[in-house]
């Protein structure tokens, strides 16, 4: 990683960090539904940069929105299990060039990028209502949860990559 | 040895992973205990000074509705004040007497402000602006005017966290409040101004529209505060008890001033209690 991107990163984890605390958590569209969006971090976090450097940062960014929200380890758990699992979700949805080191996600066709925004984001929000909710019984609710607010987070990332993307041609 | 230095180079990813995914679960166990500490939670004093400024700048867009309701409640208490003189004979308004009232009291109440609020988890808190400094301790009950809001569960030097009645670990003692039938409060996570009630006796003469207050038998809440009303009821699997839904007074989406409660019998009870406990 070079000077820039170090700055870009450290700016992303910021911003995000302080747009879900501060707005997102307070959504409740329909009165449970809420987007987590700061898994954009881990999603856009440089291709060829440190795993283990990744999987650290993702655990202070989950811990940190963990503290404002009062859900003890949950945020932390599901993006640490995802920036783990990225690797592999990389290789799945974009095969060859992955290994090519070739992939430019702004630039992959949509079926690539939804297989990778979606299995994260799917892995992500799994992960953190099973934990959250911790309780068989109300598996209902865990799947619900999982599949409303993942269309939300999928459709806002959709959004940020098209916002992100022009605001870089201009 | 140069094995298992290598055997720890090459899986150093997934050490790591492992390591900090213990340490959530861990944390996230440890939130699912009621008892014990919280190591972390909006309770610290970054995470509360951070609420303390967005609140600054959020209660300025409800302070209309705040004032109504501050101006209810003062109407209400002014009515029970009066109708007090008027059964006491107090004839004047005389603070002495009045102070020998308020110490008299069981119960001792301080003002807060709620600076972060959650309802639409499956375990819900709040975060208030006052903490040990100005007298909160665990285990405090939380009210408003209209109703119970929850139980203090962690402290700080100046902030505090509510376990919310909207938190799937949360069991209150509650009765109907005409035949004070006895049950437990809980809440199955759909609809954050309707809780659930279980344990009353089919024998509990209930209809639609009856009032549910707290009950007197845990050292938290004063009893006889409001809590709801009867929406329906059902028989429970074993028809032996009912299942009822009961709308809360409480708004619990917009909570802004708040009181807590302390029982200053609270700890001389549970004393007495545990060491009945022990004899057993």
């Amino acid at each position: 990683m070079n000077n820039n991107e170090i700055l870009v990163n450290a700016a992303r984890f910021l911003f995000l960090l302080a747009l879900q605390i501060f707005l997102l958590n307070n959504i409740n569209f329909l009165g449970f539904v809420n987007p987590y969006l700061y898994i954009l971090f881990i999603i856009f976090y440089p291709l060829d940069g440190n795993k283990s450097l990744l999987i650290f940062l993702s655990f202070l960014l989950g811990l940190s929105i963990d503290i404002f929200s009062d859900t003890g380890g949950v945020h932390a758990a599901a993006s640490v299990f995802i920036a783990y699992m990225r690797p592999l979700v990389l290789k799945f949805s974009f095969g060859i060039s992955y290994e090519h080191n070739s992939v430019k996600i702004r630039k992959a066709n949509l079926t690539e990028r939804l297989a990778y925004f979606g299995s994260l984001v799917i892995m992500h929000h799994l992960m953190l209502f099973i934990l959250e909710i911790f309780s068989f019984k109300h598996i209902f609710l865990i799947l619900k949860s999982t599949l409303f607010s993942g269309i939300f987070t999928l459709f806002l990332i959709f959004i940020s990559v098209v916002l992100f993307s022009t605001s870089k041609k201009s | 040895m140069q094995q298992i230095i290598y055997f720890f180079i090459r899986n150093k990813n997934f050490l790591l992973f492992a390591v900090l995914f213990l340490v959530s679960v861990a944390l996230t166990i440890n939130t699912h205990s009621y008892h014990k500490n919280k190591y972390i939670g909006s309770a610290n004093t970054v995470a509360g000074k951070v609420y303390k400024v967005r609140n600054n700048v959020q209660t300025y867009f409800g302070l209309d509705d705040e004032n109504d309701l501050l101006v209810k409640e003062n109407l209400r208490l002014r009515e029970i004040i009066e109708g007090l003189k008027a059964e006491t004979g107090f004839s004047a308004i005389d603070t002495t007497q009045f102070d020998s009232l308020i110490n008299a009291s069981v119960f001792k109440f301080i003002p807060a402000k709620v600076i972060n609020n959650s309802y639409s988890k499956s375990k819900n808190n709040l975060t208030l602006n006052q903490g040990t400094n100005d007298g909160v301790e665990n285990d405090m009950g939380v009210v408003t005017a209209n109703g119970i809001v929850g139980i203090v569960n962690s402290t700080s030097a100046r902030f505090a966290t509510v376990q919310s009645i909207l938190n799937t670990q949360s069991k209150i003692n509650a009765k109907l409040n005409k035949s004070s039938h006895f049950g437990t409060l809980i809440w199955n996570t759909k609809d954050p101004n309707v809780v659930q009630i279980v344990d009353i006796p089919r024998l509990a003469p209930l209809k639609a529209g009856d009032t549910i207050v707290t009950g007197g038998r845990s050292t938290i809440f004063p009893e006889g505060l409001q809590i709801g009303t009867v929406i329906d009821f059902s028989a429970d699997k074993d028809d032996n008890y009912y299942l009822v839904n009961v709308k809360l007074f409480n708004d619990m989406t917009s909570l802004s001033h708040v009181y807590m409660v302390e029982n200053k019998e609270a700890e001389e009870i549970i004393l007495l209690e545990n060491s009945v406990e022990d004899e057993q």
